[in-house]
C-alpha cells in the first residue's frame, strides 16, 4: 500500500470576499488577477510546503501535486516548481505530480528535462503523472483545443524517447518537431520515473492508461462509478494481455481526521467552501460549460453520451459532457453544487471525516470495495487552514495511515512499488525501501 | 416548405478525396457563397433571394454540416485552396464569390491565391484581418447562444430568428461547426498576419459590406479591407449587426447583384 497526501493549494484570501459563505461567486476563469496579493500568495506557498513536510515526518508515503492555471482553486501553475524544492527539502516521501497538463506545453523536451532534474535532486523520488488538463487550461496557455488528445500522447512519447533514447536524434512528429534531442539530463531512475495517470471520466484515458499498465488513479469519485471505471480498466487489460491487480489502482479521496467528531465536522465542512475546485460537488464556485467542454476536448466520433460516461461524469458531480453542451446551448451557467451538499457527501463518503477512530472503519470500507494499492488522502482544501491541516496530518500519522497499513497488508493490497506495473512480478526488497536523502 | 415547393436541389462534389455537400438553386451567372463559422442552416431567405439573379451554389465547407472534414487543414488558407478547386469544379467559367464572417477570410484568402477565377467578390462582415480598433468577438471565451446573439443587431433580433429554444439541430450544427473553427482558427484568432500583405495584389471588384450594428467583427476590418483592396467599394448595411445575410437578405442579395451587374 502507498499512502500519499494531497491538498489543492487554493489561494485563501480572507478579505476578498469570495472566500466562504459570505462572499461573492467565483465562476471559472472569471476573476481578475488585480486582486492577487504576492505577499498572501508567498505565505500559503510556503505553508503548502511546510505541510508537505510535516505530511512526510508524520509517515506519509508520497506527497501529491496538481497543476491547474488561472484560478484560485490551485496555486500549482508551475508544479515543477514545488516538485523541486521538495526533492530537496524532503528525504523519503515521493514527490508524485498528478499530472503535468501535457497538451498545453509547447516544449515538451523542456518537461522532459525538468522531471529528470526533479527526479535526480530527489535522488529517484519523483513519480510523474501526465493529464490532458481541463478547458481552463487550454484557454489559459492557448493550447488548441481539438488537437488535445493527440498532443497528450505525443507529448508523451517524446518525453519518454528524451529519457531513453541516447540523442542527439530527430523528431518529426505531427504537433512537435525538433532538430536536435539530446538533453543534458536524465531520470534518476532508470529507464525512467514510474507514470500514473490520475483521472475523473474519460473512457479514452482509462482505455490508453490500462494498455500502458500505467496505474490509473481516480480522483475523488464516487464509490461506484469508481469501480466501474477500474473493471473497464481490467477489461481493457485483458484484452491486452495481462491481469491487472491492485498496484493498477489508485484512488484519490477526501479524509480529514480531528480530535473530536464536533472539529472534524466544522474544518470538513470547509471542503466545499471557500476557493476550493469550483468544479467538486457542493461547492461555491460556478462552472461554466462552454469553457469546460471546449471544442474537442471531446472526441465527436464518441459525441453519443453512453451510459457509463454518464455516470462517470456525474459521478463527480460534474456535468456531463452531453449535459454541458445542452446548458452551453441553452445558456445557463451551472452552480457544481446541484449534485450534493456536504451532508449528502459525507454520506456517501466522497467526504470522510470524523476521529480516528470514526475514519478507520471508513478507509476500511473504501479499500474493501475498491481494492487500491494507491491511496491519496485530500485534505487541508477549500477553507480550510493551517492549523485545521496540522490537526489532521498528526493524527493521520498516529493513527490513520499505521491503521491503514494494517488493514492494507489483511487485504493484500499492493502499490506498484511492490508489484511492478509492468511485469507484475514482485518488486525486490532493497528497490521497496524507500531511497535515502 | 414540401418538395414540390422546394426550390433548390443538393448535391455532393469531391475535392482532394473529401465529398463537399453544396445546395443549388436559381438561375443566371454562377454565384458561390461560403458560410459564417457557425455552419450552414440550409435554404435560408438570403439565398433564396440571391438566386433570383444567380445560380447560387452554397457549400458547406469542408468539415462542415455534411462535407467530410479535411483533417490535416489547419488554417482558413487551406480551406481556401479546397474552394478553390471546388470553384473549378461547379463554376469553371467563373464566379461572384460571396464570403460571410468567417467565410469572407476563406473568400478573401481565395482571391489572393487566385483571382482569375473570381468574376467578383462580396465580402460581408469578413473576418481575417486583424482590427486596427477593437477585438474580435471570441467565440471560444463565450457560450456559444451568446456568441450568436451578439451577431445579430440586438437579442430580441436573435429570438425572432432562432426562437426562444434554439433547435437541437440547429445546436449540434454550431457545436460540430465550433469544433471545426477551432482546428481552423485558434490563434491568432480569426486573422491572418500574412493576408493584408497580399491584398493589394486583387484587382477583383470587390464589395466590401457590414452591418452597422456588428459586434463580433469591428467596423474596422470592413474599412481595412475596403483600403486594402484596390479595385472596392464599402456598404454598410445600418440596423444589422454581423449577420446581414441573416436580417437584411433582401437588401443584401440587392447590393451583391447590382455589384456583379446582373
Amino acid at each position: 500500500m502507498f499512502i500519499g497526501y494531497f491538498t489543492e493549494r487554493p489561494y485563501q484570501d480572507q478579505k476578498s470576499g469570495y472566500f466562504g459563505a459570505a462572499g461573492r461567486d467565483i465562476a471559472d476563469l472569471g476573476i481578475s488577477n488585480r486582486e492577487y496579493d504576492p505577499r498572501l500568495g508567498s505565505d500559503l506557498y510556503n505553508r503548502y510546503l511546510d505541510e508537505k513536510v510535516y505530511a512526510e515526518e508524520m509517515g506519509f508515503d508520497g506527497l501529491m501535486l496538481n497543476e491547474h492555471h488561472s484560478t484560485p482553486f490551485c496555486m500549482g501553475g508551475v508544479v515543477n516548481v514545488e516538485a523541486a524544492i521538495l526533492a530537496r527539502i524532503t528525504k523519503r516521501a515521493r514527490i508524485v505530480i498528478l499530472g503535468n497538463v501535457l497538451p498545453i506545453w509547447d516544449d515538451p523536451l523542456w518537461l522532459a528535462e525538468e522531471l529528470a532534474e526533479i527526479d535526480m535532486i530527489s535522488r529517484g523520488r519523483l513519480v510523474t503523472g501526465w493529464v490532458r488538463g481541463t478547458g481552463r487550461e487550454s484557454v489559459a496557455h492557448n493550447a488548441q483545443s481539438p488537437f488535445n488528445w493527440d498532443r497528450f500522447q505525443e507529448a508523451h512519447d517524446l518525453v519518454l524517447a528524451a529519457w531513453t533514447r541516447s540523442g542527439p536524434f530527430r523528431w518529426e512528429g505531427e504537433h512537435y518537431n525538433y532538430r536536435y534531442v539530446n538533453p543534458w539530463a536524465k531520470p534518476y531512475q532508470q529507464p525512467h520515473p514510474q507514470i500514473w495517470i490520475p483521472g475523473v471520466m474519460s473512457r479514452n484515458t482509462v482505455k490508453w492508461a490500462a494498455e500502458h499498465r500505467y496505474p490509473y488513479v481516480m480522483l475523488a469519485t464516487d464509490l461506484e462509478p469508481t469501480k466501474g471505471s477500474y473493471d473497464y480498466y481490467d477489461e481493457v487489460a485483458r484484452e491486452s494481455g495481462y491481469e491487472a491487480g491492485t498496484q493498477h489502482r489508485g484512488y484519490l479521496f477526501k479524509v480529514h481526521v480531528d480530535e473530536t467528531e464536533e472539529l472534524a465536522d466544522q474544518a470538513a465542512r470547509k471542503y466545499v467552501e471557500g476557493p476550493s475546485n469550483p468544479f467538486l460537488e457542493g461547492n461555491q464556485g460556478i462552472v461554466r460549460p462552454y469553457l469546460q467542454n471546449l471544442p474537442g476536448m471531446t472526441s465527436r466520433t464518441n459525441l453519443l453520451p453512453t451510459v457509463t460516461s454518464f455516470t462517470q461524469a456525474r459521478a463527480r458531480g460534474r456535468l456531463a459532457e452531453h449535459e454541458q453542451a445542452t446548458a452551453e446551448a441553452e445558456g445557463k451557467v451551472e452552480a457544481a453544487d446541484q449534485f450534493g451538499t456536504y451532508e449528502n457527501q459525507k454520506e456517501r463518503m466522497t467526504i470522510i471525516t470524523g476521529t480516528p477512530k470514526t475514519v478507520i472503519p471508513k478507509v476500511r470500507h473504501v479499500l474493501e470495495y475498491l481494492r487500491p494499492g494507491s491511496i491519496f488522502f485530500w485534505d487541508g482544501d477549500g477553507a480550510m487552514d493551517h492549523d485545521d491541516a496540522m490537526r489532521s496530518l498528526r493524527l493521520m500519522g498516529e493513527e490513520v495511515i499505521p491503521a491503514t497499513r494494517e488493514i492494507a497488508k489483511e487485504l493484500d493490497l499492493k502499490s506498484p512499488f511492490e508489484v511492478d506495473t509492468m511485469t507484475n512480478d514482485a518488486v525486490a526488497e532493497e528497490a521497496v525501501a524507500a531511497p535515502a536523502g | 416548405m414540401t418538395t414540390a415547393e422546394q426550390t433548390w436541389t443538393e448535391s455532393t462534389t469531391e475535392v482532394a478525396g473529401l465529398g463537399v455537400r453544396s445546395l443549388q438553386g436559381g438561375s443566371g451567372p454562377a454565384a458561390v457563397v461560403l458560410h459564417h463559422s457557425s455552419g450552414n442552416l440550409g435554404w435560408i431567405p438570403f439565398y433564396e433571394e440571391l438566386a433570383r439573379s444567380f445560380r447560387v451554389t452554397v457549400p458547406d465547407l469542408p468539415g462542415y454540416g455534411q462535407s467530410q472534414r479535411p483533417a490535416w487543414a489547419r488554417d482558413a488558407r487551406d480551406v481556401a485552396i479546397l474552394m478553390d478547386r471546388f470553384l473549378a469544379r461547379v463554376a469553371p467559367e467563373g464566379a461572384v464569390l460571396v464570403g460571410l464572417g468567417f467565410g469572407g477570410f476563406i473568400a478573401a484568402e481565395l482571391a489572393t491565391m487566385h483571382q482569375e477565377r473570381l468574376g467578383a467578390l462580396a465580402l460581408v462582415g469578413a473576418a481575417g484581418l486583424q482590427p486596427e480598433e477593437g477585438e474580435l468577438l471570441d467565440q471560444m471565451l463565450i457560450d456559444f447562444p451568446e456568441y450568436m446573439a451578439a451577431g445579430f443587431r440586438d437579442d430580441a433580433r436573435y429570438r425572432e430568428f432562432f426562437g426562444e429554444e434554439v433547435a437541437k439541430e440547429v445546436r449540434e450544427l454550431w457545436d460540430f461547426s465550433r469544433e471545426m473553427t477551432a482546428r481552423l482558427s485558434w490563434k491568432p484568432y480569426m486573422f491572418n498576419r500574412r493576408l493584408p500583405h497580399l491584398l493589394p495584389e486583387v484587382r477583383t471588384p470587390t464589395l466590401v459590406v457590414a452591418g452597422g450594428a456588428d459586434r463580433v467583427v469591428p467596423l474596422a476590418c470592413a474599412r481595412q479591407y475596403a483600403t486594402l483592396l484596390p479595385n472596392s467599394a464599402l456598404e454598410i448595411v445600418e440596423g444589422a449587426g454581423h449577420f446581414v445575410d441573416y436580417e437584411e437578405p433582401q437588401a443584401l442579395a440587392a447590393l451583391i447583384a447590382r455589384h456583379a451587374g446582373a
